[in-house]
């Protein structure tokens, strides 16, 4: 195989040094000056029909443009969440409905020329509510008489097994062998119901959006999003315009781990700007952010695990109930990985079953999140084994290392694919040794009421929506010899423009910064999902590949025209193309130079790619834990994570995202809490009050790389963004039960809930 | 009412509202380095120095700062540049939305205590919340470029 | 957020406490709190011209300014050798070091906040509060007013002999506490205060129970402890409960007393004096 030169690099992001020195590059810093603002009234109830809105008071306030209830929006059903059409989250929103149905639901819009009138009209507003029950137990949504979306516009473009009238957003089934038979013939069955609630990505920037009227009298707008083709047909669909009056373009994004998967702030704005024909912004508060936008689906997942005294997993049944909250952005599709990507993981099953339920309810509705499912699904299967281990008595990771999946085998729950690239059974080994397993596991005394444990989780994510997901690259040649790399994917600070470019400096045999990056433009950039589902370095580096591929053929092609010879008397190293029969040679800067003279051929070349597989990551991690019995404080000491991810684009990258995923899987697992009062009204509204870990809380992370080719990925590449933030919660909650004796089921398992626990014990 | 800051080394007076937060008026004057991360004063994105000492410019008013300087990234661009290369050697910066804040704070470290240790380092930017990186990419990088200024190692 | 009309930069003390008499007005700590509300303010009132930004120290005294911040407090080498480090343990882990530079002693203990690190601290030692109108109050006393519209000028402490233990548990590490312990043994013997029950600290015990502890078996203390933390009043906020605070009072109480212990020498001298 060629020697990579620039793949496989810790180069540093193209855009780091404007990032470091507090360039204005992000929405806010570039929103136009005189931008109205925008801000909505939001519900104080969790189910009402909103009366009336007075709006006489408001509208006369100086500097206010517009105030707009529901009666002001188009009634056209539509989803926010950003999907490949047709959209498996049914259509159940309008910008302002008039049946509202969770605390923070909008009420009504209003725009002015600053904050401090906004704020006045917004004070000046008087709602009336007719106050219905709301349904806030997901526990008991399904079925109820009380439905959060009796309306009869409601509607599912998909087959998800929906049904708004049973308050389910989505449901469905699989079985593979004889669950029921296997179960009653194992040795061992380990049985347990896993609650994950709905954390927040809490991604430094918050939503932001800001909307103008362009030269042709198209709605243009720029937003901190993932998925900028997806935001212009959800604003198509919401504001019933066509597509063409429409683009979409995000500068710098400050985070996103999915949240900007969704449409959340766009569609205020848009709105304003299309009816008022004057550019407006909408910057999101930290409280609105944290209580109004599209964070992880609560989930409960049960499972059944059974094996053999020898420790042969034998059958798992997964059922997974997740609640989506008042819409159903993201619903139907988050709740399978929950299944796809924990049961797999194993790869002697002689049967599985995976069942689920996705129900609405009066909170606020979720959305994606890193890990979108496969979190939950994991924290739940891979206790569920630890707690299987504990019962077999044989080691977990030997126990792992008996029972999962390996390269080569067929994996019956994760769509018949063939795990064409695997070192499962490496990193695990190797997170072994790292950590010191064989020493500490379970648990030492430490005195002083603290204890000392170890515990363990495997991970597996995918790389992209298997024939759903399309990336594209357009690669040109400049006349200096540059080229410009144009994509649509978007760099939420993961280094997506980076590593794209890296592969397209590599496939062009130049050097880095001779490649330049264009990104996410709905008018210019080529076509792409958008940045989600793990997708870009598989699916849109697969698009850059090709492009690459084509180029190198249109330069050639013209340096056959300039030197007047046969394709196969041409020889090309990337920089100088040469007749090998008279040794003229022409530049590549010459090349370039003459496509702009007289030139048919053009050196530019657009492929788009996409996947019939999803090859999966995989990884472990394992946390070595400090625990004090009495307090119930939980200290991390060190988190070991071995990841295969294929083929290391960016070490660098790729280290400081599996730190980061950790890092979050950390506050989850023990402090990241949603509270909601007895009336739906969320508590954890701001960073004082949902607690992210500070850099004292996350302990001492060491991150290496198993990797394994995957022979469909670009210079073997598979993903990573996702997967990381899988195995903190399982092993977390592994130590703490090696420590406690206790097995912690529900997230956060806060220092509260261990010390009593203990006490009661 | 009329206020006189020196902002990044330039004496501006002008009248300002009593209820206008630092941050905002430093945003005013094209310091977009300074962002807002919350509404609570628990991120430390929006760190600014208040005759030297850093603060939370979400949680001064304008009119406090009165009489004193303040310098934002926008006037430390040699330092944030010269520190700043350490951190994206890392690719720490990430999303870079709370790099500002954190260099800034970083800065005011080394003014405070030229040779910090691990711990030290950790202590004074734990008001500094970042959701992307996961810390270690950072407290590499501030490793790293410590050692780099005891005469050691380099990029 | 709330609202300013107009801001006032005092030149004394007595305009300061004239512009507070009108209910609207209000004087202006490090605003970190206060900024999350939604008040409408009259006249903001800003105390920070009056060189009330020190700590001074004299022979038996520090003196501390009301607007002296966090960070001041944290940093200050006489404080720090006095207390034994107990100043920067109780504020260290308040956010971060820029959120300390801005929080103000005066504000901490004026607000009398239920969270307050600052306030479970100030009670073991033997403090005082100087109200512009009301004279020198102890600040147990004055911690359990009502805020009224006096002006907090000063914090003295008195630089009374004694070992002292903070202690809190949080959540995170520079989350807000869900529970404080402050203990200090001294000549007037063991005084020990919580905090963040989630209301306002309190002492719990004084002076009484001296010797007792001082030579105290584990047993003891054990039994002490449990006998204080039961009669510790404590609620339920979002970050525990009742009972695990409750809990946690026993927890924190006996390891202070037993932080304590260890520093014997000092304490049996201590407690010699008091008899």
């Amino acid at each position: 195989m060629k020697r990579l030169k620039t793949v496989g690099q810790p180069v540093i992001k193209k855009d780091a040094m404007a990032l470091v020195t507090g360039q204005p590059v992000y929405t806010d810093d570039i929103a136009p000056k005189d931008c109205l603002v925008v801000k909505v009234l939001r519900s104080s109830h969790a189910n009402a029909i909103v009366k009336s809105v007075l709006k006489e008071h408001a509208i006369k306030v100086p500097g206010i443009e517009a105030v707009y209830t529901w009666e002001d929006v188009p009634k056209e059903r539509f989803t926010m969440a950003g999907q490949t059409y047709p959209e498996p989250s049914p259509y159940d929103r309008y910008i302002l409905d008039r049946h509202v149905r969770y605390v923070g639901d909008p009420v009504a819009i209003v725009a002015g020329v600053d904050e401090n009138c906004v704020d006045k009209a917004l004070a000046l507003l008087k709602t009336e509510y007719e106050v219905l029950p709301a349904l806030l137990d997901f526990r008991k949504a399904k079925d109820n008489e009380l439905l959060v979306h009796p309306e009869e516009d409601w509607k599912a473009l998909c087959t998800v097994g929906a049904d708004n009238k049973r308050n389910l957003c989505a449901s469905g089934r699989e079985e593979d062998g004889q669950v029921e038979a296997e179960l009653s013939d194992c040795d061992v069955v380990v049985e347990g119901s896993y609650h994950v609630k709905a954390a927040q990505q809490a991604m430094m920037e918050t939503f932001c959006t800001f909307c103008c009227i362009d030269t042709y009298g198209r709605l243009n707008v720029v937003s901190s999003t993932q998925i900028v083709f997806h935001v212009r047909r959800i604003l198509s669909n919401a504001l019933g315009i066509p597509k063409s009056k429409i683009r979409v373009t995000k500068p710098r994004i400050g985070g996103g781990f999915g949240a900007k998967q969704s449409v959340v702030s766009e569609v205020f704005p848009a709105f304003v700007t299309w009816m008022t024909k004057k550019p407006s912004k909408m910057i999101f508060t930290r409280a609105e952010s944290q209580t109004a936008s599209s964070p992880r689906h609560e989930m409960e997942v049960s499972v059944k695990v059974g094996a053999d005294h020898d420790g042969t997993i034998r059958v798992i049944d997964v059922y997974t109930l997740s609640n989506t909250g008042a819409y159903g952005e993201h619903g139907p599709t988050t709740v399978g990985l929950s299944g796809h990507k924990s049961i797999p993981l194993y790869g002697f099953l002689k049967a599985y079953r995976f069942a689920y339920d996705v129900v609405y309810t009066n909170v606020m509705s979720a959305g994606a999140y890193r890990g979108y499912g496969a979190t939950q699904g994991i924290f739940a299967v891979e206790l569920a084994v630890n707690e299987l281990a504990e019962k077999l008595s044989i080691d977990p990771v030997s126990l792992r290392l008996k029972n999962m999946v390996r390269q080569g085998q067929a994996m019956p729950a994760y769509y018949g694919e063939i795990n064409t690239s695997c070192a499962l059974d490496r990193c695990i080994k190797r997170a072994k040794e790292m950590i010191g397993w064989d020493e500490k596991y379970p648990c030492k005394d430490i005195g002083n009421g603290k204890v000392r444990s170890v515990g363990v989780a495997m991970a597996m994510q995918g790389s992209g929506i298997s024939g759903v997901d399309v990336g594209s690259a357009t690669i040109k040649l400049n006349e200096d010899g540059i080229y410009t790399l144009s994509i649509a994917a978007a760099d939420m600070g993961t280094g997506c423009d980076t590593i794209l470019a890296q592969m397209a400096a590599e496939c062009m045999d130049c050097s880095l910064d001779n490649i330049i990056v264009s990104g996410a433009d709905t008018d210019t950039s080529p076509y792409d999902s958008g940045s989600y589902a793990s997708s870009t370095t598989y699916v849109t580096g697969g698009a850059v590949e090709k492009a690459c591929g084509k180029l190198m053929e249109q330069i050639q092609e013209r340096a056959c025209q300039i030197l007047s010879c046969d394709r196969e008397d041409l020889e090309f190293d990337g920089h100088k193309a040469g007749n090998i029969k008279n040794g003229k040679t022409v530049t590549l800067e010459e090349i370039g130079t003459s496509s702009m003279c007289g030139n048919t051929v053009a050196l530019q070349a657009t492929e788009s790619h996409s996947s019939p597989v999803s090859p999966p990551p995989f990884m472990t991690g394992m946390a070595e834990i400090e625990l004090d019995k009495e307090t119930g404080h939980v200290e991390i000491i060190d988190y070991v994570a071995v990841v295969d991810c294929g083929t290391v684009i960016n070490p660098n990258l790729a280290r400081v995202q599996t730190e980061g995923g950790i890092v979050q899987g950390i506050g989850m697992t023990l402090y990241e809490n949603i509270q909601y009062t007895k009336d739906g009204t969320l508590l954890n509204n701001s960073l004082m009050q949902y607690k992210i870990p500070t850099r004292l809380d996350m302990g001492k992370i060491h991150v290496e790389f198993e990797s394994s080719y995957e022979p469909s990925g670009p210079f073997g590449a598979k993903s990573i963004g996702e997967i990381v933030i899988n195995t903190p919660a399982p092993a977390i909650a592994h130590a703490i039960a090696n420590a406690t004796g206790i097995w912690f089921k529900e997230l956060p398992i806060t220092s509260e809930k261990i010390a009593m626990g203990i006490v009661k014990q | 009412m009329q206020i006189s800051i020196t902002l990044n080394g330039k004496k501006l007076t002008e009248d300002i509202p009593p209820e206008l937060l630092l941050i905002d008026w430093v945003r005013r004057h094209g310091c977009y380095s300074v962002k807002r991360g919350c509404e609570t004063s628990n991120c430390g994105l929006c760190t600014v120095f208040m005759d030297d000492r850093p603060v939370l410019s979400c949680s001064v008013l304008a009119a406090r700062a009165d009489g004193t300087r303040i310098e934002t990234l926008e006037g430390l661009q040699e330092e944030a540049e010269e520190f700043g290369t350490f951190i994206a050697s890392q690719g720490a910066e990430q999303c870079g939305f709370c790099n500002p804040g954190m260099i800034m704070n970083t800065i005011a470290l080394f003014r405070e205590n030229p040779w910090p240790t691990e711990e030290e380092i950790k202590e004074y930017l734990a008001g500094n919340l970042c959701r992307c990186s996961g810390y270690e990419g950072q407290l590499r990088g501030v490793l790293a470029f410590l050692e780099k200024r005891r005469g050691g190692g380099g990029l | 957020m709330m609202t300013i009309k107009e801001y006032v930069k005092v030149s004394s003390l007595e305009q300061a406490y004239e512009l507070n008499q009108k209910r609207t007005n209000r004087i202006i700590g490090g605003m970190l709190w206060m900024k999350m509300g939604k008040e409408k303010i009259h006249t903001a009132i800003d105390l920070s011209e009056l060189g009330l930004d020190t700590i001074e120290e004299t022979k038996d005294e520090f003196i501390i300014g009301c607007m002296v911040t966090l960070r001041q407090l944290e940093c200050h080498g006489g404080l720090s050798d006095w207390s034994g480090g107990f100043i920067r343990e109780s504020v260290k882990d308040i956010v971060g070091v820029q959120f300390r530079n801005l929080a103000t002693i005066g504000g901490s203990l004026f607000g009398r906040f239920g969270f307050s690190d600052v306030l479970t601290a100030f009670l073991v030692l033997d403090t005082e509060v100087e109200l512009y109108k009301g004279g020198r109050v102890s600040l147990e006393e004055f911690a359990e007013w009502k805020p009224d519209r006096d002006i907090l000028v000063r914090v003295i402490v008195k630089k009374s002999k004694g070992e002292r233990i903070y202690l809190s548990h949080r959540n995170t590490k520079t989350d807000l506490p869900v529970l404080t312990i402050a203990v200090s043994s001294g000549e007037n013997g063991i005084k020990i205060a919580a905090g963040a029950r989630p209301q306002r600290a309190i002492i719990v015990t004084v002076g009484k129970i001296c010797g007792r502890e001082m030579t105290g078996s584990l047993e003891e203390i054990e039994k002490y402890a449990k006998e204080l933390a039961s009669g510790i009043p404590v609620g339920s906020n979002m970050r525990a409960s009742a009972a695990y605070r409750s809990h946690l009072a026993e927890v924190l109480i006996r390891r202070g007393l037993l932080a304590l212990n260890e520093r014997k020498s000092s304490l049996e001298r201590g407690c010699q004096d008091a008899d």
